[in-house]
């Protein structure tokens, strides 16, 4: 089963006669393990199509499934649902201000039953020890550089063992040095785990971390099938 | 909104685990944290200086009624408070024997003379209370050792919790033993104190026998009088004698067990008068000052973590989840600015009641019903401030 199948996807703002569609008919799947890269230039909807498949946008016209969920029709809780199978990663790192490092990883555990405050704990730690920040987990935000705190990010995103990754333009507030280690240590770890990863980015910089780059212009994917480095 | 089973593994975590993320924000700002629980807390000093005023006044103003100690009495049912009585025949206080459980009636006079004070000589009206102290049928604080002194001629007790404009009339009585005053223009002698309490009617009291009341109000007809005390055998069923009572006693009289008496009086000065209305309106108007405070800090609280909430989101935290986390915060400041409130109410009490001399204290009840309103106030602050989480919306993210 491929974690993300998507066939005639379309969508647009607005409505009626000041309806600008973004996405047209777009196809799209993303086998299990790989990681894909989506490119192009600002407003061809590539981060339009990001929402959609993250469950934070409600779809218009298309099929989209995603780890199994049909998201056309799909109601606010079956959405909420899927998206904690979802690990995010934006383009900041979100984290909140006022927790640890650890305390902020554990947030993301806290949705998942049966586990307990102290194995939350001990899980967020294992976690920030992947992320190479084991000296780090009771520092705040705050207290951290750009690449630091993007790599809570991704300890969070990775934290609740997902499905899938999603991740927006993750090294767009980074230097070239610390946005590399970002997504070089997000595919280690996802290959490890066997996620697949949905990658924005026009950050060219980044592009060897890719098993496949999907190019995108005018709300059309313009060449499914290139393949990359 | 969404399946509770995935939100809520254990029942506790339902609702600690929002409450401990509303702690940790709210922690994480001091200023904005501690501006909060002022806000909580002025709204609550407003309250509670409110309905205390309020209490303090009801029971000022029955004071007199309330110290009076008899089982039952008569009032005539047009007399709307006690400072301004109809009268009813003395004839009713006999009538009353009819029933074999009443064991005494005594008449009651009430009036207002002018009293000068014996430091400085300056005048003010004062309560005249008289009946037959000697009968034993009314118990008020104070009144048994003197009951012998009030049998001489032109003797009265003065209440000792009169305002001090009457001159310290137990300074003086320590100093020099029973001494003269005058009374509506008459000599009168202090012999004794008891314990009524200045009203809104009366600033102060002073209570003598039925034979000096006369003496002083000669102005009044001795066949008419204001109220009667009664007393029942030990043992009457009081509920049984009151019924009895009214079924024999013409249409002139009411017939009241005292705690009646006593309300009868309250809901005048609840009903007839706008004091009720103001401290409940006064309190009103501290609950929602309170509310726009927390209302303000919640919103802000929200506004400049939109994009957190929106992460959590994205997520998977519901809306629910986030609602009870804004509601815990509401809650937390209900709490952390009611403690310090209610200290602070306390002292104030204190301080206000040594200068009014109104009976200003903190009761278990009062003090429960002002939390509520406080936590109801949180509340629904939290409720309208939860209506911003709308905005942070997860697809705005990326």
């Amino acid at each position: 089963m491929q974690p993300v199948l998507i066939e005639k996807l379309s969508y647009a703002y607005g409505t009626g006669a000041l309806a600008r569609p973004v996405l047209r008919e777009i196809d799209l799947v993303v086998e299990p393990g790989e990681i894909v890269l989506l490119t192009g230039p600002s407003g061809s909807g590539k981060t339009t199509l990001l929402t959609l498949i993250g469950a934070l946008r409600g779809m218009q016209d298309g099929t989209c499934r995603v780890l199994g969920q049909e998201l056309a029709g799909a109601t606010e809780a079956q959405r909420v649902e899927l998206r904690r199978r979802i690990g995010f990663i934006f383009q900041n790192h979100n984290l909140l201000g006022f927790l640890t490092s650890r305390q902020n990883v554990a947030m993301a555990l806290e949705l998942h039953p049966g586990l307990s405050e102290r194995d939350r704990l001990a899980r967020a730690g294992e976690m920030l020890a992947a992320v190479g920040l084991s000296d780090r987990t009771e520092y705040r935000p705050g207290q951290l550089s750009g690449g630091q705190r993007q790599r809570v990010a991704v300890a969070r995103a990775l934290a609740v063992r997902p499905g899938l990754i999603l991740a927006d333009e993750p090294t767009a507030a980074l230097d070239k040095q610390s946005g590399s280690d970002v997504v070089h240590l997000l595919r280690e770890l996802a290959k490890r785990d066997g996620v697949p990863i949905l990658l924005v980015t026009h950050d060219p910089r980044i592009l060897d971390v890719a098993d496949r780059i999907v190019a995108m212009e005018d709300g059309r994917i313009i060449d499914p099938e290139a393949e990359a480095a | 909104m969404e399946a509770s089973h995935q939100t809520s593994p254990r029942p506790a975590e339902f609702f600690l685990l929002p409450l401990r993320l509303a702690w940790r924000q709210l922690r994480a700002e001091k200023a904005r944290l501690f501006s909060a629980i002022a806000g909580v807390m002025f709204a609550c000093v407003l309250v509670f200086m409110q309905l205390g005023f309020r209490a303090a006044l009801f029971q000022s103003t029955t004071a007199l009624l309330a110290s009076m100690r008899a089982d039952i009495f008569l009032m005539h049912p047009l007399t709307t408070a006690s400072f301004r009585p109809e009268t009813l025949p003395r004839v009713r206080a006999s009538q009353t024997f009819a029933l074999p459980e009443v064991r005494a009636a005594v008449p009651v006079y009430l009036a207002q003379a002018v009293w000068r004070n014996p430091e400085n000589g300056t005048r003010r009206p004062v309560q005249l209370v008289g009946f037959d102290t000697e009968a034993g049928v009314m118990d008020l604080p104070g009144l048994a050792p003197l009951i012998e002194a009030l049998k001489r001629p032109d003797t009265i007790a003065f209440d000792r919790r009169s305002r001090p404009e009457f001159g310290d009339v137990g300074k003086i009585l320590a100093e020099q033993g029973p001494f003269k005053v005058q009374v509506a223009n008459k000599q009168m002698e202090v012999v004794g104190l008891v314990d009524i309490g200045a009203s809104f009617g009366a600033d102060g009291n002073i209570v003598m026998s039925e034979l000096n009341f006369r003496r002083i109000a000669r102005e009044r007809i001795a066949n008419t009088v204001d109220l009667v005390a009664i007393k029942l055998a030990p043992g009457s069923d009081l509920n049984a004698a009151v019924a009895r009572l009214r079924a024999l006693l013409p249409g002139d009289v009411m017939v009241l067990a005292q705690p009646d008496l006593v309300a009868h009086e309250r809901a005048y000065w609840e009903n007839a008068t706008p004091i009720g209305f103001i401290f409940a309106f006064g309190s009103l108007m501290g609950l929602i000052v309170g509310m726009v405070i927390v209302y303000q800090i919640l919103f802000s609280d929200i506004a400049s973590h939109l994009k957190e909430y929106a992460t959590l989101k994205a997520m998977g935290y519901s809306n629910a989840y986030l609602g009870r986390t804004v509601l815990s915060a509401a809650l937390l400041l209900a709490v952390l600015g009611f403690v310090p409130g209610m200290l602070f109410s306390a002292f104030l009490y204190d301080v206000v009641g040594k200068a009014t001399f109104l009976p200003m204290g903190m009761d278990v009840e009062r003090t429960l019903f002002i939390f509520l309103l406080i936590f109801g106030m949180c509340a629904s602050a939290g409720m309208l401030a939860m209506r911003k989480l709308r905005d942070a919306n997860p697809a705005d993210m990326f």
